[in-house]
């Protein structure tokens, strides 16, 4: 660690936590280095691929767009809070039904992303929609078409309150 | 990659950031959104000594009506402007412009000062101000001053403003029954730098239009204003204002000059159907 830490205290899926971090550090690299919390990935490390989105304050946020040190006094999920809660559960169905993932490594992000857009509507989003407020997450894999599938399913099933 | 080591402590107020800033000259930097700041720190092509965290500064993120302005402050982050009742009822250009800045997670976080500081060519809200006739009031040692935006905008990431100041507000001339404003920009993928993009601005004058304003960005150093094209528009013939265009981009990452031209007359052909058919 350079001479240049603080200490900073906040909540992570619920648990308080107090840590010594580097300033240098970003909150994604905290999450996975420091609290061994690997469910968010780092890809690009510049903001482009949203492998890294998690939630601070109920905002989904790049975590490498972030330093930890800014989270002093916040409110962190990761997916690993969001998977436990239940929250995201009928969205991880419905990913795994539709093979709306391969390798995995955009998941995480993918998810925080489409739980924020569904959170969001009030109706239904269409496909563009959907589309649109994924855009910022890459995924190598799957072409997209069966993640939108999927995220229609879910926005249709609790629509309807299931 | 990751960052060189830094210091890092917060502003808390105006004072206190513009006399940190003072101390370190530029060896420091101001940390607002952080969206473009923290990723060129990722990068090692920024390596500064010390982050002065802005964000904790109150009073700056508001957004308001006053009197025939619209007034954003600095540290408002995109998702909120791209919410706001206030903008979008007086300010429908930069409500346009909105949803082509990054993507919801990165507007959660960018601030409308930062991104006018920054002052990417490639950006949106540059060019959105340009064409507004916008002003920038920025902070330093001695004060307050207003800076006009077609004074802000001064070459490849550089401002008008000086190593000690910083951007605290932004003012725009609110709409009203005669504003026309058009917005178009093509990115290889949504949410993406531009391209190239054009924001634009006109008043309602007869049948047709008056005072056009085209800032185009994505294709120069800054956002630039193509002042042939707009006395060409402003006579309703979109054939000689595409004619008219005299931009001269350069060959970049994303397209050839010769492309970027090309768009640049299509995006005029999208925004002067805007700005010449009235608002519903």
């Amino acid at each position: 660690m350079s001479d240049h830490a603080l200490d900073i205290s906040l909540t992570v899926n619920g648990e308080r936590v107090q840590e010594r971090v580097d300033a240098r550090r970003t909150l994604v690299d905290f999450l996975r280095e420091d609290l061994s919390l690997t469910g968010s990935h780092v890809g690009c490390e510049h903001g482009v691929c949203g492998a890294c989105t998690v939630r601070v304050n109920g905002e989904i946020v790049r975590g490498c767009l972030m330093l930890a040190v800014q989270c002093d006094g916040a409110k962190v999920e990761t997916i690993e809070g969001l998977s436990d809660s239940g929250e995201v559960a009928d969205l991880q169905a419905a990913f795994e039904q539709r093979n709306a993932l391969q390798c995995g490594y955009c998941t995480p992000g993918m998810l925080a992303t489409a739980q924020d857009l569904l959170k969001r509507t009030k109706n239904v989003p269409s496909r563009e929609e959907i589309r649109e407020h994924i855009s910022g997450n890459y995924c190598r894999c799957t072409g997209y078409h069966a993640i939108v599938d999927a995220v229609e399913s879910v926005a249709q099933a609790r629509a309807k309150g299931g | 990659m990751k960052p060189a080591p830094f210091a890092y402590t917060k502003a808390r107020t105006l004072k206190e950031a513009v006399t940190l800033l003072a101390k370190h000259k530029d060896d420091a930097r101001l940390l607002a959104g952080g969206q473009s700041l923290i990723a060129t720190l990722n990068m090692r092509l920024s390596a500064p000594e010390l982050l002065i965290d802005i964000n904790g500064i109150k009073g700056l993120d508001g957004i308001a009506k006053k009197g025939k302005f619209v007034e954003i402050g600095a540290l408002a982050r995109h998702a909120q402007v791209e919410r706001s009742d206030v903008i979008s009822r007086h300010a429908p250009l930069i409500a346009l412009a909105m949803p082509h800045i990054g993507h919801p997670a990165i507007r959660n976080r960018g601030t409308f000062g930062g991104s006018i500081a920054f002052a990417d060519p490639a950006a949106e809200l540059p060019a959105c101000l340009l064409a507004l006739g916008g002003e920038i009031e920025v902070a330093g040692p001695k004060g307050k001053r207003k800076v006009k935006a077609d004074a802000f905008f001064k070459g490849l990431f550089e401002t008008a403003l000086r190593p000690q100041e910083m951007v605290t507000a932004v003012r725009v001339p609110a709409a009203d029954k005669n504003t026309r404003v058009g917005f178009a920009e093509l990115a290889r993928r949504h949410g993406d730098y531009a391209i190239v993009g054009l924001a634009a601005t006109a008043r309602a004058a007869g049948k047709g239009i008056a005072d056009v304003r085209l800032a185009f960005f994505g294709v120069g150093a800054t956002p630039v204003r193509t002042k042939k094209a707009e006395t060409a528009l402003a006579t309703g013939n979109i054939d000689a204002a595409v004619n008219a265009l005299d931009l001269e981009p350069h060959d970049d990452v994303q397209a050839t000059a010769k492309v970027k031209k090309h768009l640049a007359g299509v995006l005029l052909r999208r925004v002067a159907k805007q700005l010449l058919e009235a608002r519903p």
